[in-house]
C-alpha cells in the first residue's frame, strides 16, 4: 500500500478507500457505543422502575418494563420500614464532618509537601506513598483496639476524627495541584513580606479551588457510602449511618417487597448521583491539574 | 534642624534568629504535623501492634497471652479456609481486573473517536462509579435473582436458562466478576486520558510506513498506554484482594463459603469467632501478599511498559 491514497476511489473497490473506511469505522464504533451505553443503563433503570411499581407487578410474568402506574407512595412508605430519618440525619452529620476535617489537614500538609522543604522531607514523602497503597485490613484490629481504649466504641469519633489527620490519598492529590502553581507567585509574596501561613491562605488556598472540590466529593463518596467501619464502630441502632441501616431493611421486608427496597436503595444514591453530575466540570479539570492523567 | 525625619526600615539581626532556612524546615512539620502524627498514631502504630498482636491470643474480655508463632502456624497448616479464602479472593481479583481493564480499554478507545455528543457516553459510562456500597450491593441483589432478575430475565430472551448466580456456588464469583465491569468507569477515564496523550504524529508515521488499523494499535497505542494499564492493573488487584461490603451484604461468604473473601474471613476472626490475635496474624498475611503482588508487577514492568524518555533497547 503506498502512502497517499486517492481520497475517493472509483471503480470496484470502493470499500477500500480512505474515506469509507474511516466512514465504516465510525459506524461501527457509534453502534457498539449505543449498545453498551444501553446495557450500561439498564441497571439503573431497572432500579427505577422496581421502586415506582406496585408490589404485585413485580413479579409478574411476562416481565413489565414499565410499571402501570408510578407509585410514588413507595417512597413514604420505604421511609417508615426501618427508622429512615434518623439515619438519614446521622450519616449527614458523619459524612459533613469528615469532608470538612479532610480539607482541613490534606490542604495543610499538601502544601508542606509542596512548597516547604525540611530534613526527612522525602523520607516522609515516601512513607506517604507506601500508606496510599496499603490494605485497611491491616490496621483494623489495632486502631479497632484503640478506640476502644479511648472509650470511643459506640461513638461517630472513630469516623470522623481520622479525617483531620490528613487521608494520603487526598494529600497527595492536592500536592501535585500545588505544583502546577507557579513558584514566582510564591516569591512575589516573600518579597512582599509574606508568611508562609500567608502564602498559604491568601495564595494557594484561593487558587485551588478545583482541587479542593475535587477532594471534597471523593471525601464525601467515601464517608456516605461507608459499610465496613460504621458496623464496627457503633452499636445502638439510633446512631445507625445509612448503609447501615439499609441491610436491616433487606433482612426485614426486603425478601418479598423488592418495590420498597428499592424505594429505600435509590434514596440514599439520589446526592451521589447529583454530586457526580454537579462535579463533572470540576472533576475533569481537578484530575489534569493534579496531572493524574499519566 | 538639618535632615527632616523620615521613617526608614531598619532589619534587624538578631543572633538568636533562625536562617530562613531553619525557618523552613520548622514550617515544613507545622504544616504536616497533622498528617505526620495521624500516621504514628492510625497508620504505623497499628501496624506495630498488629505484629505484636498477631503473636498473642487476645480475646478482647481477658488480656492478650503471648502464644508465639502458634497463630501463624494454625494459619499455614491447620486452617483451611485460609487457603480457600485465598483462592475465593485470587481468582475474584483475577477474573475482576483482566476483564474490567479490558472493558475499560476497549471502551476508553471507543470513547476517543470524534463523533457527537461522545461526552454524553462518557458520562453514561461513568456514572456507576458514583453508586457504591449497600444500595449498589442490594441492587445487584436485586439483578442476580434468578427468577424476576433483569439478568436472567434478558437470558430468557436468547432462550438460555439463567444460573442462580450469587446462590450457586459456581456462578457467585463471575457474579461479582460481572458487578465489578459495571463499575469500569474509573479506569476507564483514566485509559481515555492517556490515549489522548499519545501524540498524532506517531500514528501518521505508522501510516506513512503502511500500517493499518493493527499496526497502529500494537505499535503506538499499546506501547504509549503501557505506563497507564500497568498502574490499573496494580490499583485494581489491590483493591479487589480488600472486597468486603459485597461479599458481606450479598451473600454471607456463601453459599458454603463459596464467597469467603479474605477480609470477610478476616472479620469474622476478629469480631464473631474473637481471635484478634489471628485476626492480626491473617493481615499481615495479606499485606504481605499484596507487597509481593506489587513487587511482581513492578518488577515485569520492565519488560512490557514504555516509558516516554527512556532510551530505546
Amino acid at each position: 500500500m503506498l502512502a497517499a491514497e486517492p481520497k475517493a476511489v472509483t471503480g470496484i473497490w470502493w470499500w477500500r478507500g480512505k474515506t469509507f473506511r474511516r466512514g465504516a469505522q465510525r459506524v461501527i464504533a457509534t453502534a457498539l457505543i449505543l449498545i453498551g451505553a444501553g446495557i450500561f443503563l439498564v441497571p439503573l433503570f431497572w432500579m427505577v422502575r422496581t421502586s415506582l411499581m406496585p408490589g404485585g407487578e413485580v413479579f409478574l410474568q411476562p416481565i413489565r418494563w414499565i410499571p402501570s402506574r408510578l407509585l410514588w407512595e413507595n417512597y413514604p412508605k420505604a421511609l417508615k420500614v426501618i427508622p429512615y430519618l434518623t439515619f438519614l440525619r446521622n450519616s449527614i452529620l458523619i459524612t459533613s464532618l469528615s469532608i470538612v476535617g479532610a480539607i482541613f489537614s490534606s490542604c495543610l500538609v499538601a502544601y508542606a509537601f509542596a512548597r516547604l522543604n525540611g530534613p526527612g522531607k522525602r523520607v516522609w514523602f515516601t512513607l506517604l506513598l507506601i500508606t496510599m497503597m496499603l490494605p485497611d485490613a491491616v490496621r483494623l484490629v489495632p486502631t479497632y483496639l484503640l478506640f476502644r481504649v479511648f472509650g470511643w466504641l459506640d461513638t461517630y469519633k472513630p469516623l470522623i476524627v481520622p479525617h483531620f489527620f490528613g487521608s494520603a490519598f487526598y494529600i497527595f492529590m492536592l500536592r501535585q495541584f500545588y505544583m502546577t502553581l507557579p513558584r514566582e507567585l510564591d516569591d512575589a509574596a516573600k518579597i512582599d513580606g509574606c508568611s508562609f501561613f500567608g502564602i498559604f491562605w491568601r495564595l494557594i488556598l484561593p487558587l485551588s479551588k478545583p482541587a479542593v472540590a475535587t477532594v471534597a466529593i471523593f471525601s464525601f463518596y467515601s464517608s456516605w457510602n461507608d459499610f465496613m467501619e460504621p458496623m464496627i464502630y457503633l452499636n445502638t441502632m439510633e446512631k445507625y449511618t445509612l448503609p447501615l441501616g439499609l441491610t436491616f431493611f433487606v433482612n426485614v421486608r426486603g425478601r418479598t417487597e423488592w418495590n420498597l427496597l428499592m424505594a429505600a436503595s435509590v434514596l440514599p444514591i439520589i446526592p451521589c448521583v447529583v454530586l457526580f453530575f454537579l462535579s463533572q466540570r470540576f472533576f475533569v479539570q481537578g484530575v489534569s491539574l493534579t496531572g493524574l492523567k499519566g | 534642624m538639618t535632615t527632616i525625619d523620615r521613617p526608614v526600615a531598619r532589619v534587624k539581626f538578631p543572633r538568636w534568629r533562625l536562617s530562613l532556612k531553619q525557618q523552613e524546615g520548622m514550617a515544613f512539620y507545622l504544616f504536616a504535623s497533622p498528617w505526620i502524627i495521624g500516621f504514628l498514631i492510625f497508620t504505623a502504630g497499628p501496624m506495630l501492634s498488629s505484629l505484636i498482636l498477631s503473636l498473642t491470643q487476645y480475646q478482647i474480655i481477658r488480656p492478650p497471652e503471648f502464644i508465639g508463632l502458634a497463630n501463624y502456624k494454625r494459619m499455614f497448616l491447620e486452617d483451611p479456609l485460609v487457603w480457600h479464602s485465598l483462592r475465593v479472593t485470587a481468582f475474584y481479583a483475577m477474573g475482576s481486573v483482566f476483564l474490567t481493564v479490558t472493558v475499560a480499554f476497549l471502551t476508553a478507545m471507543l470513547m476517543n473517536q470524534r463523533i457527537f455528543g461522545i461526552s454524553v457516553f462518557r458520562t453514561i459510562f461513568y456514572l456507576p462509579t458514583s453508586i457504591s456500597g449497600v444500595p449498589l450491593a442490594i441492587l445487584w441483589m436485586w439483578i442476580f435473582n434468578p427468577e424476576f432478575g433483569i439478568l436472567n430475565l434478558a437470558l430468557r430472551v436468547f432462550n438460555v436458562q439463567g444460573p442462580d448466580w450469587i446462590w450457586s456456588p459456581v456462578w457467585v464469583l463471575p457474579a461479582f466478576m460481572i458487578m465489578g465491569v459495571w463499575n469500569m468507569g474509573g479506569a476507564m477515564v483514566i485509559f481515555l486520558a492517556g490515549l489522548q496523550g499519545i501524540p498524532q504524529h506517531l500514528y501518521e508515521a505508522v501510516e506513512l510506513d503502511g500500517g493499518g488499523v493493527f499496526a497502529k494499535f500494537r505499535h503506538v497505542t499499546l506501547p504509549m498506554v503501557s505506563p497507564v494499564i500497568f498502574f490499573n492493573i496494580v490499583m485494581s488487584i489491590i483493591g479487589a484482594f480488600q472486597t468486603f461490603t459485597n461479599a458481606y451484604v450479598m451473600t454471607a461468604g456463601g453459599p458454603g463459603n463459596a464467597s469467603l473473601f479474605y477480609v470477610l474471613y478476616l472479620y469474622r476472626n476478629a469480631f464473631l469467632y474473637e481471635g484478634m490475635g489471628y485476626a492480626c496474624a491473617l493481615a499481615w498475611l495479606l499485606l504481605v501478599i499484596v507487597l509481593a503482588l506489587i513487587f511482581v508487577v513492578f518488577r515485569s514492568s520492565s519488560y512490557w511498559v514504555y516509558y516516554e524518555g527512556e532510551l530505546v533497547r
